[in-house]
């Protein structure tokens, strides 16, 4: 950056990067052939490595040991709401003990499916009626309704926590400035990028193995959307509405509550529908740590290679994910668009005809429930089971195509995988910080330079350089593949209304998938292994980089797609000269969120028995070891935030670059 | 330049009404370190100091004076600071440096709750996108700044009701804001801000979101209320024929100073710079200026009939050409003071003459 005004002219500074780069690398091919004179720098040497993971652990311990009264204390405050709605939505209360306890039913599953039709039905009319309704009807005709019923349960005590916290944390992040910039945003951006695995290990040591335990990891991996929401809500209020606020005389206080809060409720409605989603996401993984109900299902089912009872229960959880996402955005959305007059009645069933109308239902069918056992269980003649279906055809499908999997994926493990692999994990980690700060410097001066430098240095000075390396090169080649096949797909769908319309509805469903529901269908077909890895990885990470691209595409002003014409641009050079340009930092927005999105589900694969920091977490939960474990958590979040900095380094650069 | 033209430039008569609301060299800079910045230079500073000390002033030493009961209208283009300037005089934004006085005292110099109390019971404002609560329908929207207050359902809904009948939205109580027309909405928006009461109202761009022909129609409506309520009002506007419509006076701002205050008339007659007469260029000088301005000493002619020195020329024009005599302008007490010809009239408005005191 001290190049005279002359030199510029001659040799603009990409050139000079250009050489600045070709030095660096080879710098560390030297480094890598060296290898036996300096084996420092290439592998980490075992006896430097920092025992952080030991220190953890003693902390854990030593919280574990001293503050027990206190995670005793909230499992129990916490245990009263979440064991009543346990109870109400799928177990049913038990007063007194023993066979003379009297037994008050669960909510009828007659009365649910009804409730969610009716709620359906109130905020987006018949057609979203008869989909939730139909989900919920789904669920208990193929004989999950009480798994279903214990992750609803839990989630509804999950997400008004998340949505109060994040609430009162939004609004203090928006009220302090400086506590937005040292406290929350990091906050947020570690809790977001710490694999969910990562979150159970500390609640199973300090609240075991219990449904609470799982409910407080839902709860804090669900939190940060609705602070987020909050914040953007906030500073997106008018300016005109604050100032009224201060005209008419409002202390803070009603201001806030009165005023803002309340105006900016459509955009944390978007919030609430994230939190909701994100809770049944994590409440499933966290069956692992004793929260039962559908996910639990899943993993059973899993271990035992029982795929046809996996493939059930994962179907069941996406039905209560598309029921919970479309009925929360049509709240979002009916927000949105404000409400419209009635006529006022001071009757109670008057002003809330379908409340009244629900509540009425739930309580005529529990009541009959009590005589009537089909009210109560979903009743055995009535319920399907697909689960034969389900095998037989895996089976019919590893019979005839037993050897054209085989060879495909033996092909890819020898050709592609192994090869990639032996690169990444014998890459020098002096030579990977001294590149990733380098870019880091070019991208955003000397503070993203030192801060990309420090985390990646970290994973390998924890010692965990080989299994940082194999993530990086799994979720790499599955993030560099979903982009392979989400940017052309999104930039048809930019080109063509039709095409655009039969994706999104594709790519809606697939987003709201919880991260498990992909591995089922790919373990069937590939067993164990990276391939079944990568490729459920490669299905959950291509959303972004198709909606991205679309939505970068078509948000070229239609002005300058104009202007282009005009100067007599053909179809062609419209696109690339002017639509694609433009639309770069979109996309590049795209890849960034598809590596971060790998990045959380190649660790979730771990369970179908990859190598790497996965692995790691994967081990240490099954040990309870916390300081492991979360070091290893530490080290995943800290490959998303070096790659989130970098892309957004770069796209802002670009960004400023376009005007 | 602004003392030279701002008391009684065309004689009128002074004005005896109480001062409601005074700024005193009220400066608004944004930067670092503006507050020493002013402090030191004792309140005076060129617009390249300002620059100079990498500063941006929004506000810059304005003086003025606004009286009860008058419509004050402050006019200016985009960014001349005119928003600023009133949000001053309401303490939205806080002044870098002088005085804000309400009623003598300095409004700068109040606690908070003092501050809250004043907002609420003595002062109103109407905002240039409304400003309504989405989540409210118009009779909570008017109720809102009562409810704010504390007062019961039955107290602040009848005075709700009130107001709504007053600015004619009766019918639509319970619709909410998405539901109404712009217009509709802006009626909503001034019904609240009347709700409470107010002795001072400022209207922020009132009209300026509102197609033509409806802002013709509000700026009536603004007529007819303030014929009624008499409320001392602070107008902003950057349209010139509005403000020539509505103000007893009008304070032109460039660049965050104000470079003239005076009636329309004076603006027109007596433009203290080029920039103020490049707005007045365009004006309808016969429905702005006044007998007076035109008058000449009475030379003993015959008169074909009798105008008051206030008389906007545009109200007697027809008739004076029709006569063909000069009208004799005579003042309260029935005694003539000068004579109006119709050579005159014809002139200004052929547009062939500058009235006499003209730039």
């Amino acid at each position: 950056m001290t190049v005279t005004a002359s030199a510029s002219e001659t040799r603009p500074p990409v050139q000079r990067w250009l050489l600045v780069w070709a030095l660096a690398l080879a710098a560390v091919l030297v480094v890598f052939l060296l290898q036996d004179q300096l084996p420092w720098a290439v592998n980490y040497p075992a006896e430097a490595v920092v025992p952080v993971a030991d220190w953890v652990s003693a902390l854990m311990r030593w919280i574990k040991s001293n503050l027990s009264w206190l995670t005793r204390s909230i499992t129990a405050v916490l245990g009263v709401p979440l064991d009543f709605a346990l109870n109400l939505l799928a177990k049913s209360f038990k007063i007194g003990h023993g066979a003379d306890a009297y037994v008050l039913p669960r909510l009828s599953w007659v009365g649910v499916c009804a409730v969610a039709f009716i709620a359906g039905h109130a905020v987006g009319g018949r057609k979203l009626g008869i989909l939730v309704g139909g989900c919920f009807l789904y669920i208990a005709l193929f004989g999950q309704w009480t798994s279903a019923m214990l992750t609803l349960a839990l989630i509804s005590i999950a997400v008004p926590f998340c949505i109060v916290t994040g609430l009162f944390a939004g609004i203090w992040a928006w009220r302090k400035p400086w506590a937005e910039r040292l406290i929350v945003s990091p906050a947020l951006d570690l809790m977001q990028t710490i694999p969910t695995f990562a979150y159970l290990i500390p609640m199973l040591l300090l609240f075991g193995n219990s449904p609470v335990s799982a409910m407080i990891a839902t709860a804090i991996f669900a939190t940060p959307p609705m602070v987020r929401a909050t914040m953007l809500g906030l500073s997106r209020v008018p300016s005109e509405i604050d100032d009224f606020s201060e005209m008419a005389g409002c202390t803070a206080r009603q201001k806030l509550w009165r005023v803002l809060l309340p105006s900016a409720r459509p955009t944390l409605m978007v919030g609430v529908n994230q939190v909701i989603m994100l809770a049944l996401n994590m409440v499933i993984i966290a069956s692992m740590i004793g929260a039962g109900g559908l996910g639990y299902d899943v993993l059973l089912a899993l271990r035992a290679l029982k795929v046809g009872e996996a493939m059930e229960a994962g179907l069941a959880i996406v039905a209560l994910a598309i029921a919970l996402d479309r009925l929360s955005q049509a709240i979002a959305h009916k927000q949105a668009k404000g409400q419209t007059h009635q006529a006022v009645s001071p009757v109670f069933w008057r002003r809330y005809p379908h409340l009244t109308l629900a509540l009425a239902i739930l309580a005529a069918t529990t009541l009959l429930s009590l005589y009537v056992p089909a009210f109560a269980a979903v009743p055995k003649a009535i319920t399907f089971t697909t689960a034969p279906l389900w095998k037989a055809a895996v089976n019919w499908i590893t019979i005839n195509f037993f050897d054209v999997i085989e060879a495909f994926r033996v092909a890819l493990i020898l050709n592609v995988l192994n090869p990639l692999r032996a690169f990444c994990e014998g890459f020098p980690w002096l030579g990977a910080v001294f590149l990733l700060g380098l870019a880091g410097y070019q991208l955003g001066g000397l503070r993203l330079a030192a801060l990309v430098a420090a985390l990646t240095a970290f994973c390998a000075i924890t010692g965990l350089w080989e299994k940082t390396m194999a993530t990086v090169y799994l979720c790499g080649i599955s993030a560099f593949i979903a982009c392979l096949i989400g940017i052309p797909i999104g930039l048809m769908a930019a080109r063509s209304d039709r095409f655009e319309k039969i994706v999104t509805p594709i790519i809606d469903t697939l987003q709201v998938l919880p991260s498990f529901c992909f591995i089922i269908p790919v373990v069937m077909l590939f067993r164990v292994g990276d391939v079944t890895a990568m490729i459920a990885t490669i299905a959950f990470a291509v959303v972004p980089a198709i909606r991205y691209t679309n939505h970068g595409i078509r948000q070229v002003p239609p002005a300058l797609i104009e202007a282009a014409k005009v100067s007599g641009c053909t179809p062609r050079q419209t696109f690339f000269r002017v639509q694609l340009p433009l639309a770069l930092p979109e996309i590049m927005l795209g890849v960034n969120q598809t590596i971060l999105m790998a990045l959380a589900m190649i660790i979730i694969c771990a369970m179908v028995g990859t190598r790497d920091l996965g692995q790691e977490v994967f081990i240490a939960l099954s040990k309870a070891d916390s300081g492991r474990g979360i070091v290893a958590g530490l080290a995943i979040a800290f490959i998303g935030i070096v790659a989130d900095r970098l892309f957004n380094a770069w796209t802002a650069k670009a960004r400023a670059r376009l005007g | 330049m602004t003392e030279a033209t701002e008391p009684q430039a065309v004689g009128t008569p002074k004005d005896a009404r109480p001062i409601k609301l005074a700024c005193r060299n009220v400066w608004k800079l944004f930067g670092s370190n503006a507050a020493n910045f002013i402090r030191e230079r004792d309140g005076k500073a060129s617009m390249a100091d300002v620059t100079a000390a990498g500063l941006v002033g929004a506000v810059r030493a304005v003086d003025l004076e606004i009286r009860q009961g008058e419509i004050f209208i402050i006019m200016g283009l985009s960014g001349s600071g005119k928003s600023t300037l009133v949000r001053c005089m309401s303490r939205l934004v806080e002044p870098t440096h002088g005085k804000v006085e309400f009623e003598g005292n300095d409004l700068l110099k109040i606690s908070d709750a003092a501050l809250i109390e004043l907002r609420r019971h003595r002062m109103g404002m109407v905002f240039q996108n409304f400003a309504l609560l989405p989540h409210l329908n118009v009779l909570e929207n008017i109720a809102f700044p009562l409810s704010i207050q504390g007062q019961d359902r039955p107290t602040r809904e009848a005075r709700a009701r009130e107001v709504i009948e007053l600015v004619g939205l009766r019918g639509r109580e319970h619709f909410y804001p998405r539901e109404l027309s712009g217009g509709q909405q802006q009626r909503v928006g001034i019904a609240r801000s009347l709700a409470t009461k107010p002795e001072i109202w400022f209207l922020d761009e009132p009209f300026s979101a509102l197609d033509p022909l409806i802002r013709r129609e509000m700026q009536d409506e603004l007529m007819r209320l303030q014929t009624m309520l008499h409320k001392t009002i602070v107008f902003i506007t950057h349209d010139f024929d509005e403000a020539i419509r509505l103000a007893d006076r009008i304070a032109i701002m460039k660049d965050g100073e104000v470079i003239q205050i005076g009636t329309p008339e004076q603006l027109v007659v007596n433009p203290a710079t080029d920039y103020v007469a490049e707005f007045t260029r365009d004006v309808d000088r016969a429905k702005v200026i006044s007998a007076r301005s035109l008058m000449r000493a009475l030379d003993g002619a015959e008169h074909g009939g009798t105008v008051s020195p206030d008389a906007k020329i545009a109200s007697f024009s027809a008739s004076i050409v029709a006569s063909g005599k000069p009208f004799a302008v005579v003042n309260g007490t029935g005694k003539p003071i000068g004579e109006v010809t119709p050579q005159a009239v014809i002139g200004l408005l052929a547009g062939l003459d500058k009235p006499r005191a003209g730039a």
